[in-house]
């Protein structure tokens, strides 16, 4: 683990693999500090912002290095199943690269349990590991001008799902009904770090 | 009949802020708010409202607003014409508006953004506790329109009595303060690479200031490199491949996958909100 300043009031906590930022960041949100305002995982990192003029960077500090990423507990997470379409404009080219049909495709990828690592790219946008291993397949050579809010994807070692309509060069699986983020909602994004999702296939 | 404002004119535009929403970056929510946060939270204070109301941030002036009840009201930024019914009636002073009177907000010579408080504050629906317009993600109320009706707040102090308040100024050249990392190990000797001049190019809004300059050089060792996503926080200064940096501002990007090569202290970002397009910016490194 890395220490590594980020301007006056922040830092970035570098961690060996996904694994160990997921624990990281389960460690500082559990702690609850009060004056910590922003806790932001990345791929390798978890971004800490403080109150200005408070300890909180150096309670965190104390924390992570106190902590054991193995034993660390982020409290029960939540779990979400999702249902799904799969009908993406891209599911016969994902059988295609992995090499098996599209049934498979959707069996592999409502078969596993995912996990929200970080978020970004728009809000309500969770990056989720756990996808199958021939699953795991490249962004598109030429990113869509437009990919329609719901769209389920996948991307690297990530799937997804768009929130919103936006540009995005993920490949497109299915999509799904459920709203992803609603910033007048009590909980306006579905999607947090540390939940447990799943997908159901609807057809 | 209840206290509302009309906008009757916007400039190039006109946005609803106040002091944003921050604590939701691990949602992908930037946190927002007024650019310019002393000068929002001074118009606050000489309307008599909390520094927290939501007031109207403009982008070089050019606002009019109708008042549908008597109120007290306050415009501060860069020094810029404010009018009442056509009659002069100043910058960073308290203006009482009757029912019907019309404010204007002229354009500034200098800086870009002023801020109109209003007493009682912008009362429109907040979302996710702030009433801020967020310009990358779309959350808060649409950039205001001519004929767009604002509710207002009920008053709830009394206007600050400053007999004058000077405007702060906005230099043509700005020495901004920095803090090197968190990746300035990505670059050949960041700080020197970093203080040269930079100037302010006309692609930058509310997300970020993008600079114009000298492409920051990468080491060799990291070249070619890939940073996996990492949070991001405002005054950040990312470095895309072409090498030319961008200082991230409220509406930033929550996270992103190039690296960061030194932070803007927090109390420099007010200026860098006014900077014009043309602006010279040198980054001071400090310890």
């Amino acid at each position: 683990m890395r220490w590594l300043r980020y301007g006056p009031d922040a830092a970035l906590v570098e961690c060996e693999s996904l694994a160990e930022m997921s624990a990281v960041r389960a460690a500082v949100v559990a702690a609850g500090l009060p004056d910590l305002v922003e806790v932001v995982p990345g791929a390798r990192t978890v971004l800490v912002a403080a109150r200005p003029g408070t300890r909180a960077l150096e309670q965190v500090r104390a924390l992570v290095e106190r902590a054991d990423p193995e034993t660390a507990d982020g409290g029960e997470p939540r779990e979400i199943t999702l249902d799904v379409r799969y009908d993406g404009e891209d599911l016969d080219l994902v059988a295609r690269t992995a090499g098996i049909s599209t049934d498979e495709v959707v069996e592999l990828h409502t078969g596993a349990v995912y996990t929200v690592a970080f978020t970004g790219f728009a809000p309500g946008f969770g990056y989720l590991t756990g996808l199958p291993e021939p699953l795991r397949q490249s962004r598109l050579d030429t990113p869509r001008t437009r990919v329609p809010a719901g769209a389920v994807a996948i991307a690297g070692e990530f799937t997804g799902v768009y929130p919103r309509s936006s540009p995005g060069g993920w490949r497109l699986l299915g999509h799904t009904d459920a709203v992803l983020f609603d910033s007048r909602a009590e909980r306006p994004a579905l999607l947090a770090p540390g939940d447990r999702v799943r997908f159901r296939s609807l057809s | 009949m209840s206290r509302a404002l009309e906008v009757v004119a916007t400039g190039p535009l006109a946005l609803v802020q106040d002091l944003g929403r921050p604590g939701h970056a691990h949602l992908g929510v930037p946190p927002s708010g007024a650019l310019d946060v002393p000068a929002l939270r001074l118009a606050n204070r000489l309307a008599g409202n909390p520094e927290t109301a939501a007031g109207i941030e403009t982008l070089l002036g050019g606002l009019a607003v109708k008042a549908r009840a008597s109120c007290t009201v306050a415009v501060t930024g860069p020094p810029v014409a404010v009018t009442v019914d056509g009659r002069p009636a100043g910058s960073h002073v308290p203006v009482h508006l009757t029912a019907g009177q019309t404010l204007t907000v002229g354009r500034p010579d200098t800086g870009l953004r002023c801020y109109l408080a209003v007493s009682g504050g912008i009362d429109v629906e907040p979302e996710l506790g702030s009433r801020s317009r967020d310009v990358l993600s779309g959350i808060g109320p649409a950039p205001l329109e001519p004929g767009d009706v604002l509710p207002l707040g009920a008053p709830s102090g009394i206007p600050d009595g400053a007999d004058t308040v000077t405007a702060p100024p906005t230099p043509p050249d700005l020495l901004v303060p920095v803090v090197l990392g968190p990746r300035d190990d990505w670059f050949d000797d960041a700080a020197h690479q970093l203080s040269v001049p930079w100037t302010v190019t006309s692609e930058s809004n509310r997300v970020g200031l993008r600079l114009d300059g000298p492409a920051l050089r990468r080491t060799e060792a990291r070249a070619a490199a890939e940073l996996p996503s990492e949070g991001v926080i405002t005054g950040a200064i990312q470095v895309p491949p072409n090498g030319l940096p961008v200082v991230f501002l409220a509406d930033h990007p929550t996270t992103g996958g190039y690296p960061v090569i030194a932070v803007v202290v927090p109390r420099a970002l007010p200026a860098l909100a006014q900077a014009r397009p043309g602006t010279t910016i040198r980054f001071r490194p400090y310890a």
